[in-house]
């Protein structure tokens, strides 16, 4: 295949799908599959076959527009119509209504504007809008011209620094330079290199990698090619939790199209480039996700972190020069090559460019997969698109980060959404996870919770983590036990402290923020459990209740 | 209390222990002497008080907690004593009184080891012995310890310096010191 | 590593001239200057996990294991600085307090480096309270035991069974706190057939978890065991 077949595809495809006057894209993502999204695709071919509407309405299988709280979830364009919580008798009528009569069910719709609103769906551009399964619909909607863009005009080098002017910095927490991260990988003289693309999303409460994969495969996939066409590495791999069947499938099935239409292979069309990309499935250790831990997956080993120097970029997989990337700036990655370094640059603020997904959780209105630009503040994620608080509680804190991110008060809400200002109040970036806590919850059983998860997850490598955190979440629960001193809070800190500098990966030495960041913001919550034996938010002095994480 | 020429009010306590810390205490030999010239003993295994006083300076303790009774004896002390100091493995970490702690049902574990399983006649357990805890704890996990002392038994060289030290006002410097065992 | 440039850095203010791949540790420990170190043990590769040897590096924020980060041209490095020292001294406390140790009962009583590392930082107590869970003992061998209630994960062992003796008997199963070195696919010692009863990882383990029965400890311990056969070797 040539270039030229590839745009000939994209013109084909979109001509098709004009076609139709309507497209009803039902989302059958994860959020959405178990309340019957299968049944309600039949539903509404059937409802179109009855009205007799077939020839100007596609009904498609789509991947999620976001609105994961009020699933099963469909899409009507032209207009963005989303209707909220559909049955397949709904359906009958939103086809007989909209379709046929032009005129949208009203009580149906999911009535939240803001949601929306002040969110930049670049990455999500594709999401809920196009069917995962079928490469054509990925092509037709500008996918892979940025691949030919690469091969046919760019040289490697063009193509880095166009990345590196972007300001495009890594989404799977650390926010590293990307730029300057694949300009480590090219610089290295090695004929074999390998790029990793990581999918092992293992937050608790987090699914924006994962919704991704789901519902815009091949932006992944085509990130990843341009990435290795950058370096010039001619083996990638993808990492996947094998706990997402479904982007599993996804990916596997987009890699498929993408081989047969010679995106991924030998020669990519006709440029002299090759490169094959393999799917590998994680068996679930959170630490697979960090960047050694999932080197020694991908090659057999146990996910184990190792201590770096030397870094991926100069001896990862099998000692080879690897390129770790995470879906999410991977899939940033064919925009800032269609539309330029500097477009990208403009977008969020000057340090963090771009735009970031988060997984908006806990006690919110309107929980779900949102996309912001940087530099939005918290207030605005949860006051505007969240809708404010479930049940018209108060705000209490929320945690940023997933279960390594910290947890802020109030007064931290206008803080803007930036790597460098979520560090400085103690929180990460993290996978992108928001929980949203109300005033029901007991911070030290927050803290405890997530100390909990990282214990269970820790890979038992280094001491500080291992032994550390497991001390930490010991003292935790001394003190919801109603037996904790006052000396305890003065030993977490000296532990959390230790734990974050003292460990070897980013597991361990974010581990702590729970902990350290409740007691910074919340410690009055801790003295009261302490001297007085009470838990303000009546929690406490029983077993440690777990909080309820919406997955 | 350093400097006046009041003698320091002493008291060492004997817990869940083998005296070992107690015979280390005594081995300190002729510096024993100098020791005794500064304190009055207020109460001691080595003596006949039956009641543990008010007003002690410093009182060093050997032993786990390993009973009720204990339990409530170093609570008092602790209440009644300007220094405390654990002395030996036992007081300090729990030592081989903590084995049991590992067990399921430790306490009642081992008492029917040592009363029934192991009894050459009339086996039973006692019931009119303090009530054995369910794990043995060091000191410093139930009240507040000043010093710490670890060895097994300490050496008396060690006890000797940190009880100088201590009655000269001054920190003692447990580094290249504390040796557990 | 023979041949290789020359590579000058400060270590402590002292400037010490090594060569490039080298590590802060080895540098240090041929300049004379004294890192602690645990884990490491030379003829072994470097594991990284007991985090004594770290070390600061002048102009960054991170903390660097000695034994794993090589050196480079003009950095500056201190290795005793007051957060080090407390650090240290917490890792030994929380090493002492995550499994049941108790010196006094223990063969390698006066032959342990933990215990020798808990004197030498003055760990006279534990601030943390210990983990009171039973761990497995393996006694079936004819003569090597390993007791887990002692075991530190220091990974000594599965280093010396896989790059000395080569025959990866050793290994680590399931994380976190639940680590357990495990033999073949964790099976009894006494039914490995890969364990070629070597005892170097009895020669190797710093504390008293993998031992000789019926054999003084100190005629069981062999640090230097790593080192001498890879000198043989002449690798």
């Amino acid at each position: 295949m040539k270039p030229e077949d590839i745009l000939r595809t994209a013109r084909e495809e979109a001509e098709k799908q004009g076609f139709y006057k309507y497209r009803i894209n039902i989302c059958c993502s994860s959020g959405c599959l178990p309340f019957g999204a299968l049944n309600l695709l039949k539903a509404f071919e059937n409802a179109v076959k009855e009205f007799g509407v077939e020839s100007e309405c596609k009904v498609a299988r789509t991947g999620c527009p976001g609105t994961c709280s009020v699933g099963p979830v469909v899409l009507v364009e032209p207009g963005g119509y989303i209707y909220q919580n559909v049955t397949p008798e709904k359906a009958r009528e939103i086809v007989k209504s909209h379709i046929v009569a032009g005129i949208p069910v009203k009580e149906y719709l999911y009535a939240n504007e803001a949601f929306f609103k002040k969110q930049l769906r670049l990455v999500l551009r594709n999401a809920g809008k196009i069917n995962p399964m079928r490469i054509e619909d990925y092509i037709a909607a500008g996918g892979y011209q940025a691949l030919i863009k690469c091969l046919t005009k760019m040289t490697p080098k063009e193509v880095i620094d166009e990345v590196i002017a972007s300001g495009l910095r890594g989404r799977g927490g650390a926010g590293f330079p990307t730029g300057q991260k694949w300009n480590f990988v090219a610089r290295e003289k090695n004929a074999l290199k390998y790029v990793v693309a990581n999918l092992d999303e293992g937050d608790p409460g987090v699914f924006a990698n994962r919704t991704l994969a789901e519902a815009d495969p091949h932006s992944i996939i085509e990130g990843t090619i341009i990435s290795a066409y950058a370096v010039g590495a001619e083996y990638g791999y993808i990492y996947v939790r094998a706990e997402y069947p479904l982007a599993v499938n996804t990916l596997r099935e987009a890699l498929k199209q993408a081989k047969a239409m010679n995106l991924i292979g030998k020669n990519i069309l006709e440029s002299g480039f090759n490169f094959n990309i393999e799917l590998r499935l994680g068996a679930g250790a959170f630490i697979a996700g960090e960047e050694t831990g999932i080197l020694a997956s991908i090659e057999g080993r146990r996910a184990t972190p190792r201590p770096r120097p030397p870094y991926p970029a100069t001896s990862g997989l099998w000692g080879k020069p690897t390129l770790i990337n995470n879906v999410e700036t991977l899939a940033n990655v064919p925009l800032i090559i269609l539309n330029g370094g500097d477009w990208f640059a403009k977008i969020g603020t000057p340090k963090c460019a771009g735009t970031k997904c988060f997984s908006l959780t806990g006690k919110v209105n309107n929980p779900g997969l949102i996309e912001v630009p940087m530099g939005i503040t918290l207030r605005e994620v949860i006051f505007e698109i969240g809708g404010g608080i479930l049940g018209g509680r108060k705000f209490k804190a929320l945690l940023v980060g997933g279960p390594s991110g910290g947890c802020l008060p109030e007064s931290m809400l206008d803080l803007p959404i930036d790597y460098e200002s979520l560090t400085k109040a103690g929180a990460i970036m993290g996978s992108g996870g928001i929980v949203v806590i109300d005033d029901t919850a007991c911070m030290v059983d927050t803290a405890w919770f997530f100390t909990d998860f990282c214990v269970d997850e820790s890979c038992g490598r280094c001491v500080p983590c291992r032994v550390g955190l497991l001390k930490i979440r010991n003292i935790l629960e001394r003190i919801m036990k109603g037996e904790g001193k006052m000396d305890d809070i003065d030993l977490l800190e000296e532990l959390g402290v230790y734990v974050r500098d003292a460990s070897l990966c980013g597991l361990g030495q974010t581990a702590p923020n729970p902990t350290l960041t409740t007691l910074r913001y919340f410690r009055d919550e801790y003295v009261a459990h302490i001297s007085e034996k009470r838990c303000p938010a009546g929690k406490c002095f029983k077993e440690p209740a777990s909080m309820e994480v919406k997955e | 209390m350093m400097g006046d020429l009041r003698k320091i009010n002493f008291a060492t306590v004997w817990l869940s222990g083998c005296s070992g810390c107690h015979m280390s205490f005594l081995d300190q030999d002729e510096k024993i002497v100098d020791l005794a010239q500064k304190i009055q003993l207020a109460y001691s295994p080595l003596m006949d008080a039956k009641i543990f006083p008010e007003n002690v300076d410093v009182t060093v303790v050997e032993g786990a907690i390993g009973n009720e009774e204990q339990l409530n004896l170093i609570k008092k002390i602790r209440e009644h004593t300007k220094i405390l100091i654990a002395i030996g493995d036992c007081a300090v970490t729990g030592n081989m009184v903590t084995l049991r702690n590992v067990l399921d049902n430790g306490a009642g574990a081992i008492l029917k080891r040592a009363y029934i399983e192991t009894a050459t006649e009339n086996p039973q357990i006692p019931n009119d012995v303090p009530k054995l805890l369910e794990q043995a704890r060091p000191l410093n996990e139930i009240v507040r310890v000043d010093y710490f002392i670890p060895g097994c038994p300490p050496s008396a060289d060690l006890i000797n310096y940190v009880l100088t030290e201590i009655m000269a006002g001054r920190t003692p410097n447990m580094e290249g010191k504390a040796k557990y065992g | 590593m023979s041949v290789s440039s020359p590579v000058k850095i400060k270590i402590d203010g002292v400037e010490v001239t090594t060569y490039e791949g080298d590590t802060i540790l080895s540098a240090a420990k041929r300049a004379g200057i004294y890192i602690p170190t645990l884990c490491y043990l030379d003829g072994l590769s470097s594991y990284g996990g007991c985090r004594l040897c770290i070390v600061e590096v002048k102009g960054s924020p991170k903390l660097f294991p000695s034994c794993t980060t090589p050196v480079s041209n003009g950095i500056e490095i201190i290795t005793n600085s007051e957060k080090l020292r407390k650090f240290r001294k917490l890792t030994l406390e929380l090493i002492l307090s995550e499994k049941p140790h108790i010196c006094s009962i223990c063969v390698a009583n006066g032959h342990c480096e933990l215990q020798d590392l808990a004197k030498e930082f003055g760990v006279d107590h534990l601030r943390i309270e210990r983990e009171w869970t039973a761990h497995k003992i393996d006694l079936t061998h004819d003569f090597l035991v390993i007791d887990h209630n002692r075991c530190i994960l220091c990974a000594r062992c599965i280093r010396a069974c896989d790059e000395i003796e080569g025959v990866h008997v050793l290994d680590m199963k399931m994380r976190g706190k639940d680590s357990q070195v495990i033999i073949d696919m964790d099976e009894d010692w006494a039914s490995s057939r890969s364990c070629t009863s070597c005892r170097k990882c009895a020669m190797v383990c710093p504390v008293g978890a993998i031992y000789v029965r019926d054999k003084p400890f100190s005629e069981i311990k062999d640090k230097e065991i790593a080192k001498f056969i890879l000198s043989r070797r002449g690798s």
